[in-house]
């Protein structure tokens, strides 16, 4: 209920992501009490249909989970029934299934940058009519993103749903020489996504920090893409730093299995999307995750773009909390995956057999890789003849439903703090901005963003303190 | 179906309006059309987009002269939405499995979604849903279907040439064995055997599956003229148990496999309860 002088704004909807949702904000005499994103993508109960269906099944059905992202769903359901089964996947085969993830990288990381999210930042309602203005970066855009499903279509047979992946490996493996063509494509890319990064941290940033502890799969060696272990950053205040700060913190590892009980899920009555914790607190996966816990492990040609797009320096530790600049983290992640693939394909050898053999046993399994908007975490229990008795899918929106919450609260909060008396649209805009910030995909939960603000007194508001 | 038919162009003539809705479903179909780089922006001149959030923060109002739907109809207010979606459009497309058949989330029609909602909710009190994922056509009149999970670049780029050239798409409903020929894929059943719903799925997707190995997996659906008694002994032959059948059969396009189960298959059609 709202009080005297208080009004109830209904805006939206919120574009450039995928999925639907809604925001509701309540502004108590000036300050933002409570920010609740309402995602209301209708269930389609993937958890529950999974059980009964055979241990082959979960890396085609849950790949329908996300048009964006469905190379993420595949790997790790296969990473976690393999776990279930006691097989491991190694060689030329875990190469050809990380280029395959680079491949998505690459796509769904450009669609992000040129298609969802540059826009904001050039005002403008989208690509389309950016490209009347700027055509050469929309087109260099959708270049680069063409040679990501390039090796998707080659690899996985289309660029949405791809067919080739199956437990142990793939149907059928490339070749030799046949990765050929799309290598030269690649080199192409490569130096199209440099100009991408160097086109985005031309943007003008705003001023923003985050306060919340970060959670990545780390590998060292190299950037984690398909494995590793979760690795997490603690959050600069519980190092009395303040947010936004560019030091790197102690890190704290565990591993794959003790994800149930490190991360817990809870539902909140407003989402259809469950809420997850970590140590009882919110937390942020995704890029600038990735990028402050294994920055230093990018490719060289990776870090040089990183500091030539004022992100300083990865080797140093230096590390990224304003989710406006996640654009420019985005874009040298999209290069590092092109150079990354092209590393792949060089030291290719056909494989002896296209898959390993993934005889069923009755166990649990767990599995976990980094989907371009963060981790994301698979569970199965098998039976001995490997049929799934229980299934449990953690993608990266809910756990990042918490932190972008607190992010949109904050961004609201200081634009309150500057007095601006900004119309409810501009309000929407600002918090569209903050979702596509982190995460245009939240359909994996979740295309409306319907913004309600419950403005309590706001008419009686003292303006802010000089 | 009618035929589609372009909205006026003459002189001063505005473009005809495009416009993209989602339901229940994965926006894959609709990135599809985000995936067609090379296209895309001659697309986008030919048209004006008037409403597809997940390209644009533009909206614009209906009406629209072409409407493409992703998705199905699994609540109260999405089976209100599809309504006004039709009384905003001149032609509504269905684009993919889920706006077509009802997706893979059908698999609750042959479930206690009940149960299905206690299972994935510690609270399903506060989750509204239909207890079935239906498609577009259940609810509203729909001039054109495009098949799929995910629907092919190519047929999608001919649905909207054709709407735009004021013709019928060119979407011919046979099997997805016509398309292994025309590539000049061995078949895997003859060759290898093994299972595939080749015989018996829609043709669009370019019959990729085979080409990779593996046999097709029915993700567009049952064809134009599908003889499933004929099939399912060859895939038991192939070394499919009775369950395995019936989960092939039920997973991207479950309800209407099992529609075509019930017309025509008969005795040899696949026992037991649904799963």
């Amino acid at each position: 209920m709202t009080h005297r002088g208080s009004r109830v704004l209904h805006v939206g909807p919120l574009a450039r992501v995928e999925g639907e949702g809604a925001l509701h904000l309540t502004v108590d005499d000036g300050t933002v009490t409570g920010a609740e994103l309402r995602i209301y993508e209708p269930p389609r109960f993937f958890e529950a249909f999974l059980r009964g269906r055979s241990h082959t099944e979960p890396p085609d059905i849950t790949a329908r989970v996300c048009g964006i992202c469905p190379v993420a769903y595949q790997m790790s359901a296969c990473r976690a029934v393999e776990d279930a089964c006691g097989v491991t996947v190694d060689g030329q085969l875990a190469a050809l299934r990380r280029l395959l993830y680079c491949g998505e990288w690459i796509e769904s990381q450009i669609l992000h940058i040129h298609l969802l999210h540059a826009p904001d930042f050039l005002g403008v309602d989208g690509a389309v009519e950016l490209a009347r203005t700027q055509r050469a970066h929309v087109e260099r855009g959708l270049r680069i993103k063409q040679a990501g499903n390039a090796i998707l279509e080659q690899l996985g047979g289309r660029a949405i749903h791809p067919v080739n992946v199956r437990l142990g490996g793939f149907h059928r493996v490339p070749a030799t020489g046949e990765l050929g063509p799309l290598a030269e494509r690649l080199r192409r890319a490569r130096d199209d996504a440099w100009q991408t990064v160097c086109w985005v941290a031309g943007f003008d940033f705003p001023d923003a920090g985050l306060d919340h502890a970060l959670l990545a799969l780390a590998e060292p060696g190299r950037y984690a893409i398909d494995s590793g272990t979760p690795t997490v950053m603690a959050a600069p205040h519980t190092h009395g730093l303040p947010s936004g700060t560019a030091a790197p913190l102690p890190l704290r590892q565990f591993p794959v299995y003790a994800f149930p009980s490190e991360v817990t899920e809870e539902q909140v009555p407003y989402s259809t999307a469950l809420q997850a914790a970590l140590d009882g607190e919110r937390y942020l996966t995704g890029s600038l995750a990735r990028y402050a816990i294994s920055g230093r492990w990018l490719s060289p040609l990776a870090q040089e773009a990183a500091r030539a797009g004022g992100l300083g320096d990865p080797a140093a530790g230096k590390v990224c909390r304003n989710p406006f600049r996640s654009i420019v983290v985005r874009a040298v992640e999209a290069l590092y995956a092109i150079d990354e693939a092209l590393r792949i394909i060089d030291a290719y050898e056909p494989p002896p057999r296209p898959y390993v053999a993934v005889p069923p046993r009755a166990g649990t399994g767990h599995g976990a890789t980094e989907a371009p908007r963060g981790l994301l975490y698979h569970r199965y229990t098998l039976d001995a003849a490997g049929l799934i008795t229980a299934a449990t899918l953690v993608p990266p929106t809910s756990q990042n439903q918490g932190a972008i919450e607190d992010d949109l609260r904050r961004l609201v909060q200081a634009r309150l703090d500057t007095g601006a008396g900004d119309t409810e649209a501009e309000l929407t805009a600002l918090c569209e901005r903050g979702i596509r910030n982190h995460d245009p995909c939240i359909s994996c939960s979740a295309h409306f963003l319907d913004l309600t603000v419950d403005t309590v007194d706001r008419a009686r508001r003292s303006p802010p303190c000089p | 179906m009618s035929a589609p038919r372009p909205a006026p162009r003459n002189g001063a003539a505005p473009r005809p309006t495009l416009a993209v809705f989602k339901l229940a479903s994965c926006d894959g179909c609709q990135l599809t059309l985000l995936d067609c780089e090379d296209e895309l922006l001659t697309v986008a001149g030919r048209v004006e987009i008037a409403h597809f959030l997940e390209a644009s923060s533009a909206v614009r109002p209906g009406p629209y002269d072409l409407a493409l739907v992703e998705g199905s109809v699994t609540t109260p207010q999405d089976a209100e939405r599809v309504r006004e979606i039709r009384a905003a459009a001149r032609f509504l497309v269905t684009i993919g499995a889920c706006a077509t058949a009802g997706g893979i989330q059908a698999l609750r029609d042959f479930a206690d979604v009940e149960e299905f909602r206690a299972t994935v909710y510690a609270r399903p009190d506060y989750i509204a849903t239909l207890a079935t994922s239906t498609p577009v056509s259940a609810h509203v009149p729909v001039d054109f279907e495009l098949r799929g999970c995910p629907i092919d670049r190519g047929q999608l780029l001919e649905v909207i040439t054709a709407f735009l050239a004021g013709r019928k798409p060119d979407v011919p409903d046979h099997s997805v064995c016509f398309a292994c020929k025309r590539r000049g894929t061995v078949c895997v059943t003859v060759a290898h055997g093994t299972p595939c719903l080749g015989p018996v799925t829609h043709a669009g997707c370019g019959a990729i599956c085979p080409a990779y190995g593996r046999g097709c997996y029915g993700c567009f659906g049952p064809s134009g003229s599908v003889n499933l008694p004929a099939l399912i002994p060859l895939l038991r032959r192939d070394g499919m148990s009775e369950d395995d059948v019936r989960r092939a059969l039920r997973t991207y396009n479950a309800a209407s496999f099992v529609e075509v189960e019930g017309a025509g298959a008969g005795g040899a059609g696949v026992k037991g309860a649904p799963s």
